[in-house]
């Protein structure tokens, strides 16, 4: 399973990582070397086997809907890189 | 008063003798933190020491004392894996992501164990973001086992087995999601159990896999671990995803012995890929538990069980690559903030902000979440999930126990397999099948290889913690390698 490294610059794009060209180069061949070790999965027969998302069968778990308090602003602010009036600063995302 | 207090004892003594007013809770800590900070220039196994909060910590707990209230935690130092949230005290999951990130809460295993009176010492190292089995990838430099300070203590909790085993802390907490706790438990020497999925609240938790990760304790004998996990198990409002399961006493096994215990030995896990002595350790420790009473079965087989690593490769960087979305520049951590464009600063974040490995599992998760992809890679994943989970089902039913080394390997050297990532993962091929099927395991000092200690694992049925907690201490009733110490250089 080799992948060339504009897929892995594709993924890159997907996943928001910016890559530099030693990464891409490492990263495409130690992915390749990794998924060949996935190919075994396709020796084992699931047609009639469901998918298990989790171990704990518990399903939509509900709790009243009572109001309560939430975090204060300068505590929810308290990490933020960029802040203005309020808000999360970001750069303009229309031009 | 005495003028020096033992620190190399488990915590149930502490707590017996600071009840009995030997010595207090804040000259215990005082002796802890002068021990822990003398051992830091050989281990580096904290990110961050907290003696101030520390110090408070333990005058509450002398009140208490004094009182004649508490519990057997309170007053006890405890080491923290920097994953889990300290309301203002810096929480960095070994990550430059997080290097100034100072939570606002604290995780409701922290606040558990606060509750019950707790002295925390420090926030341990680990492997970025609990992606490791060596404790190298962290931002922050690595561990050194106190085995042998050329090797690693195992990972991604190695910061919290190194600090323990070394007896600077009597107690500390890790999280396993392929094996994070009972990997470096058995490379240090020490016990580490990880619970059953749904035991333990992960709420404030920085997560990983979130249909694998729990929270599970480390210590020096099966009755410290029972304890500590008494105190954090149980259901939590915060996390939907623990189980309204009632909590037990786990000691409630203690004293029954190893009779009629049903231990099953898949000779898959005794096979290809272990190390000569590992499976010598291994195998005294299985004659042990069958010369007194335990009923050995080496016919029980889990045939899927062999595809649980690449099962756990896909599963695990795909829950990473969706959970780790979250760090974008924009609400907390690092923040790259001179690019051109969203896009371009959210890259330049993540870029700069995450280490390799964190890096090499986010673009595997998305590669086998991506469309085209998800079917062959992420859909059949989970669906081995089912059959393996199914086989331990069938094969718990009629014993009571799994059992197979811990480790592949006992300690490895720094640097070793830091550049072959499935090398590394390969340390991983005993603890994740516990993990994949939601069981609580434990790992167990159990001998000797070549001078590094060598883990044993029993894998239970979920929720049945007491009994792999009652195996261990009856083990231990049986055999000293519980007691032995590393001797570090003078300090």
């Amino acid at each position: 399973m080799a992948l060339t490294a504009d897929e892995v610059r594709y993924i890159a794009r997907l996943a928001r990582v910016a890559l530099d060209d030693d990464e891409v180069e490492r990263l495409r061949d130690q992915l390749s070397g990794i998924l060949d070790h996935f190919q075994i999965l396709n020796d084992i027969d699931t047609s009639d086997v469901p998918p298990t998302a989790q171990s704990f069968d518990l399903a939509n778990v509900d709790r009243p809907d009572e109001p309560r308090p939430s975090l204060d602003r300068e505590e929810v602010f308290a990490n933020a890189p960029r802040r203005e009036d309020g808000y999360f600063r970001v750069r303009a995302v229309l031009d | 008063m005495p003028d020096t207090i033992d620190l190399d004892v488990p915590a149930h003594e502490h707590a017996a003798r600071l009840r009995a007013g030997d010595y207090t809770a804040r000259t215990l800590a005082e002796a802890t933190l002068e021990r822990v900070r003398a051992q830091e220039p050989s281990l580096h196994a904290y990110i961050t020491l907290t003696d101030e909060l520390a110090l408070a910590q333990a005058a509450a707990a002398d009140e208490r004392l004094r009182a004649g209230e508490g519990g057997p935690l309170t007053g006890i130092p405890i080491g923290v894996k920097d994953l889990l949230s300290t309301k203002g005290v810096r929480t960095t999951a070994a990550s430059k992501m997080l290097e100034q990130f100072t939570p606002v809460l604290d995780c409701t295993v922290v606040q558990r164990i606060q509750e019950a009176g707790a002295v925390i010492i420090g926030k341990t190292n680990l492997d970025e973001f609990a992606m490791g089995s060596s404790t190298e990838h962290s931002a922050f430099g690595p561990t050194h086992n106190p085995w042998d300070l050329d090797r690693v203590p195992g990972g991604s909790s190695g910061g919290s087995a190194a600090t323990v085993a070394a007896r600077g802390v009597p107690l500390s907490l890790g999280t396993d999601t392929g094996g994070s706790i009972r990997q470096p438990a058995a490379l240090c020497g020490i016990l580490g159990l990880k619970p059953t999925y749904g035991r333990v609240s992960r709420f404030g938790v920085v997560a990983f896999a979130s249909s694998l990760d729990q929270v599970g304790p480390f210590g020096l004998d099966a009755e410290d671990v029972a304890r500590l996990l008494g105190v954090i198990a149980g259901h939590d409002p915060n996390d939907s995803t623990t189980a309204p399961v009632p909590v037990p006493d786990y000691t409630e096994h203690f004293g029954r012995g190893l009779g009629g215990l049903r231990v099953g030995v898949p000779q898959q896990f005794l096979g290809e890929g272990l190390d000569d002595g590992v499976r010598q350790a291994i195998e005294q420790a299985i004659g042990v538990l069958e010369a007194n009473g335990a009923v050995v079965d080496r016919s029980v087989t889990l045939p899927s069980a062999d595809a649980a690593l690449p099962v756990y490769y896909l599963i695990a960087p795909s829950e990473a690559s969706a959970n780790l979305a979250r760090y974008d520049g924009v609400k907390y951590g690092y923040s790259y903030t001179s690019g051109a464009s969203v896009e371009e600063e959210m890259s330049l974040t993540r870029g700069g902000g995450f280490g390799p490995e964190v890096k090499r599992r986010i673009m595997l998760g998305t590669y086998a979440l991506s469309a085209g992809y998800y079917d062959a890679y992420y859909l059949k994943a989970q669906k081995v999930r089912t059959l393996i989970r199914r086989e331990f089902e069938a094969a718990l039913s009629d014993h009571d126990v799994i059992l197979s080394p811990t480790s592949p390997s006992t300690a490895f050297r720094l640097g070793e397999k830091l550049d072959d990532p499935y090398a590394m993962y390969l340390n991983d091929l005993y603890t994740i099948p516990a993990n994949i099927a939601g069981n609580a395991a434990i790992s167990i000092p159990a001998g000797f290889a070549d001078g590094l200690p060598v883990g044993l694992h029993l894998a239970g049925r979920p929720f049945e913690e007491s009994r792999l907690l009652g195996a261990a201490h009856a083990y231990a009733q049986l055999t000293d390698w519980h007691t032995r110490q590393p001797s570090l250089p003078a300090v």
